[in-house]
C-alpha cells in the first residue's frame, strides 16, 4: 500500500490553506485529494466580492481568492494534487480509499486532514408541506447553475431563509433578469451579514418578510405558488395570517451542515445536533491524527476565517507527524 | 436630517449615522474605520457598486468565466451593464485579471476576468 505522511481531503479554502501551512511547517510528502476537476471548491461559484478583506486586506471575488492559494500550491514542491479523486472510505488506522477515473486506490497516511466542507439543508429538513414539483433548489445549487453552468433556473423566485447565500442569490437572480418576489425569514432578523441585507436586498427593493414562514408549496409539474404565514415568537403559525405568492422557483437558504460521513464511519464522535466533530479544540477530532477543518469542522461566516483556522490545522498535523516519527 | 446606512465595505457591517445638511454630508459616525466615512459620502452623493457576474464562452475549458468591474460603477448603471455582459461571448483564453472589455459602457472602468480559462 502506498504510504504518505499527510493526506488532505478536499481542496476548497480549508484544504488548500491546510496544505500550504503543513508544507511551511516542514512536511514534504503531502497528497491533496479533490473530487472536482479543479482546485478551489465552492469559491469558484462565488463570483461576488467580499473575500479576503481580513486575510489579504483587499476585497476579492471567490475565484480570485481561490487563485491566490492555487498559484501557491502549484509553485510549491511537496504538495501533490490529485483531481477527480473521490474518497469513499477512511479507517481509524488512517487508511483512505479513493476512486478516480479508471482506478481505485488505497493509501496509508501518518495524519489525515478532512476539509470536506458542508452541505445545504433541504426543504425536507425544514418540513414544508405541499407537493413535490420541479423548481425547488438550494441556494448554492442555483448559484452553481447560474455562475458555472450558465443556466437560469427560474423567473419568479421566492427565497426561504435569509442566510448569506440566499441573499447573494436574490441579487444574482435579479441581475439576471428574474424577479425575486420575497425573502421569507422565520426569525425576527436576518441570519446573513448586515452588509448583504444592504447590498443584495435593499439595493434592489426586494421585499423581506421577517417572522414569516412558507407553510405550503403548490404546483403540479413546476412550482406555481407558495403560502406564506406569520409566526409568533415560538414559531407557531398565526391563524388566518396566510397569503399567497405566485412563483415558479423556491430557493432554500436555511442553513448548512458539516459533511463528516467519512470520519464518522472511521469512528470519530460527531455531535448529532450540529454535525461537527465533538472536540474541545479547533480542528481536532476524537481520533488522534485525524484532523478536521473549515466548514466540515464548524460552519464559518467567512472564508477568511476558514483559511486562518485551516492553516492552524496544517501546523497541528505537522506537529503530530513529527511527534509520531 | 440623520440617515442610517449599513456600511458594505467589510463584513463588520457598521451601522452608520449620517448627518445631512443641504443635501451634503456634514458628519458621519458609527464607522470603525475611514472606509466607512468614504462609503457614506459616496452613498449619499452618488451610490457606486462593484459589479460581478459571469460571461458565456465559446470553445473554452469552462462554459462561464466570472467577471468584475475593476472599479465601482454608478448603481443606476447596473442593469444596463448586465445587458452588455449578457451579450459578450468570450472566445480566447484569459488569465485572472485579464481585460474582457475596456472602458466598459464608457464609464472609465474595465471589465476583468476573475478566473483563468484555457
Amino acid at each position: 500500500m502506498v504510504e504518505r505522511e499527510l493526506v488532505i481531503v478536499g481542496a476548497g479554502p480549508a484544504g488548500m490553506a491546510a496544505a500550504i501551512s503543513a508544507r511551511e511547517s516542514g512536511i514534504t510528502d503531502i497528497l491533496l485529494l479533490e473530487r472536482d476537476q479543479c482546485l478551489g471548491g465552492i469559491l469558484n461559484q462565488c463570483v461576488h466580492t467580499g473575500f479576503g478583506i481580513e486575510y489579504f486586506k483587499e476585497a476579492l471575488t471567490g475565484p480570485e481568492y481561490a487563485d491566490r492559494f492555487i498559484e501557491k500550491i502549484k509553485e510549491t514542491p511537496g504538495i501533490d494534487v490529485s483531481l477527480r479523486s473521490f474518497v469513499v472510505r477512511l479507517t481509524r488506522e488512517k487508511v483512505l480509499t479513493y476512486i478516480k477515473p479508471g482506478t481505485m486506490e488505497d493509501i496509508k497516511a501518518k495524519a489525515v486532514i478532512m476539509a470536506t466542507g458542508c452541505r445545504e439543508k433541504t426543504r425536507e429538513m425544514v418540513r414544508i408541506a405541499g407537493t413535490r414539483p420541479a423548481g425547488i433548489f438550494s441556494a448554492g445549487l442555483a448559484q452553481k447553475l447560474i455562475n458555472i453552468e450558465g443556466l437560469l433556473p427560474g423567473r419568479e423566485v421566492v427565497v426561504v431563509g435569509s442566510g448569506d447565500i440566499g441573499l447573494i442569490m436574490a441579487r444574482r437572480f435579479t441581475l439576471e433578469g428574474a424577479r425575486v418576489k420575497a425573502v421569507i425569514e422565520i426569525q425576527g432578523k436576518s441570519r446573513g451579514l448586515a452588509r448583504n441585507m444592504a447590498q443584495c436586498i435593499e439595493d434592489f427593493d426586494i421585499p423581506v418578510y421577517f417572522n414569516h414562514k412558507i407553510s405550503r408549496i403548490y404546483g403540479r409539474d413546476r412550482v406555481e405558488k407558495v403560502i406564506v404565514v406569520k409566526v409568533d415568537e415560538n414559531f407557531n403559525e398565526i391563524p388566518s395570517s396566510g397569503f399567497e405568492i405566485g412563483c415558479d422557483t423556491v430557493l432554500m437558504s436555511v442553513g448548512l451542515i458539516p459533511e463528516n460521513e467519512l470520519i464518522e464511519a472511521a469512528g470519530v464522535e460527531i455531535d448529532r445536533k450540529t454535525g461537527s466533530p465533538v472536540s474541545k479544540e479547533v480542528n481536532k477530532t476524537s481520533l488522534p491524527g485525524i484532523f478536521c477543518c473549515g466548514n466540515s469542522f464548524k460552519i464559518y461566516d467567512l472564508a477568511d476565517w476558514v483559511s486562518k483556522d485551516a492553516a492552524l490545522a496544517g501546523k497541528m498535523a505537522a506537529d503530530y507527524i513529527r511527534g509520531v516519527k | 436630517m440623520i440617515k442610517r446606512l449599513t456600511c458594505i465595505e467589510c463584513p463588520k457591517s457598521c451601522l452608520l449615522s449620517i448627518k445631512i445638511e443641504n443635501t451634503r454630508v456634514a458628519k458621519v459616525s458609527g464607522n470603525e474605520c475611514p472606509k466607512g466615512e468614504k462609503y457614506a459620502i459616496q452613498e449619499i452623493e452618488n451610490p457606486m457598486r462593484i459589479l460581478t457576474s459571469a460571461v458565456l464562452t465559446e470553445g473554452l475549458s469552462l462554459k462561464m468565466v466570472p467577471v468584475r468591474t475593476d472599479k465601482p460603477i454608478p448603481k443606476s448603471k447596473i442593469m444596463e451593464a448586465m445587458g452588455q455582459i449578457k451579450k459578450i461571448r468570450l472566445k480566447s483564453p484569459v488569465k485572472s485579471g485579464s481585460i474582457i472589455a475596456e472602458n466598459f459602457l464608457s464609464l472609465g472602468v474595465n471589465l476583468l476576468s476573475t478566473r483563468r480559462v484555457s
